[in-house]
């Protein structure tokens, strides 16, 4: 019944105002980059939510396997001391 | 490879799962999740997101008539607003892995499932207040508890949406409150249409908990948070004095306070009424599937002429 080519899909950031970075916020179907944003911008900034916009095709972004989570993280959990509160601060001592 | 929650001992994969959002976990897309989760997510989805589109048409129907240019202004946005809210929900069903194109398919075919309350009419311009006031106000009742629903994609896109949805209801109870402050002839217009939009708009709670098979499943995932007769009688209890204002009478004489338990006691809607409608018999229901199409095949050249742009405009660049 659809007799197209099944569009590309998008993912759209949204920079909600200067100062903020751009915070991924879904997706969107397009053929090019330039209905991307249009499509992006209709649909995802109707009420003058955005100062900018990413749209990025979804095969482009790299993401990390989540089944490796635990090898990919876990050496950060390891590093307590990385944390300003690892360390003890004696009574008395002031600005540290 | 899907990620395994993370769960302690010798427990399996579905054990662990119904643990993690037993304990408010959220679900993504790349965690593993039994079939009949997945399942039962884009059945829901994508019959909210056909519910969204096809929405779009009662209220359609008054766009070029509405009567000033302000509430003309309002129910385009409005309407607009319910196309982006299909697309949401379209794409949080993708994220699952249902292909855009089979769930439109399924509607235009009528193998898909949507919102009961779509098939009925919209004859007066009441209609449109009602509408709002009560088909989106039992809408925001249904949604906002989805917010905190455990799969991760459909509570974001129903944050959105439920952001979105406040002005509906309002702007619907702001024409029938300017219909009641009106003349005789508007007042009996906006009673009229609650007459019409009252039992239907019960229904969209789904059926009696004792008749609703998945609602226990549902809720042990943490997809629904609340039954469908909760829901009712929240909705009912927040509706009744907001048409005792309108200066309206909800059709219902067993409706009445309970002084007791703090609750509006109400009749039985018609379920037959609601399982016919369900089942593609309802007033509008060919209409409306017939009307999708036609909109769908007359947008074909566009997707067409689209495509052939983006590629001749590829080869240009390769070029």
């Amino acid at each position: 019944m659809t007799t197209s080519r099944r569009l590309d899909l998008w993912e759209v950031f949204v920079r909600a105002r200067g100062g903020l970075h751009h915070a991924h916020v879904g997706s969107i179907h397009a053929s090019d980059a330039e209905m991307a944003l249009e499509n992006a911008r209709d649909v995802f900034t109707r009420r003058g939510e955005a100062a900018s916009l990413w749209v990025v095709p979804s095969d482009a972004i790299v993401a990390s396997d989540p089944a490796d989570a635990d090898e990919l993280f876990a050496p950060a959990l390891d590093k307590e001391f990385r944390h300003p509160t690892f360390y003890e601060v004696p009574d008395g001592v002031a600005n540290l | 490879m899907d990620v395994m929650v993370p769960a302690p001992g010798d427990t399996s994969p579905l054990e662990r799962f119904e643990a993690y959002v037993a304990a408010e976990g959220k679900v993504e897309s790349d965690t593993w999740m039994p079939d009949a989760y997945r399942n039962t997510l884009v059945r829901q989805i994508s019959q909210h997101a056909h519910s969204e589109i096809i929405g779009m048409q009662p209220e359609g129907n008054w766009l070029t008539r509405a009567p000033s240019l302000q509430r003309k202004a309002i129910l385009l946005a409005k309407v607009q607003d319910e196309a982006g809210h299909g697309l949401y929900l379209y794409a949080a069903a993708e994220t699952l892995g249902a292909s855009r194109d089979d769930m439109v398919d399924a509607l235009l075919a009528g193998t898909a499932k949507y919102s009961s309350i779509f098939n009925y009419p919209t004859p007066t311009w009441a209609d449109i207040g009602a509408i709002g006031w009560l088909v989106d106000g039992a809408a925001i009742m249904n949604q906002v508890p989805l917010c905190r629903c455990s799969y991760g994609p459909y509570a974001r896109a129903m944050k959105r949406i439920c952001k979105e949805e406040s002005f509906h209801q309002r702007q619907g109870f702001d024409i029938l409150l300017t219909l009641c402050r009106g003349t005789d002839a508007q007042r009996a217009m906006a009673q009229d249409a609650l007459d019409r939009w009252w039992w239907p708009s019960l229904m969209m709670f789904g059926p009696h908990d004792a008749d609703s098979p998945h609602s226990a499943t549902s809720m042990r995932w943490r997809i629904k948070r609340f039954s469908n007769d909760e829901l009712r009688q929240r909705f009912v209890d927040v509706t009744a004095p907001q048409a005792s204002y309108l200066g309206l009478r909800i059709p219902d004489d067993d409706l009445a306070y309970d002084e007791r338990t703090g609750h509006w006691r109400f009749g039985e809607p018609d379920w037959d009424e609601f399982h016919r409608v369900l089942a593609g018999d309802g007033p509008c229901s060919a209409e409306r599937i017939e009307r999708r199409t036609r909109a769908h095949a007359e947008g074909a050249w566009v997707r067409e002429a689209a495509d052939a742009y983006a590629r001749r405009h590829a080869e240009t660049t390769a070029a």
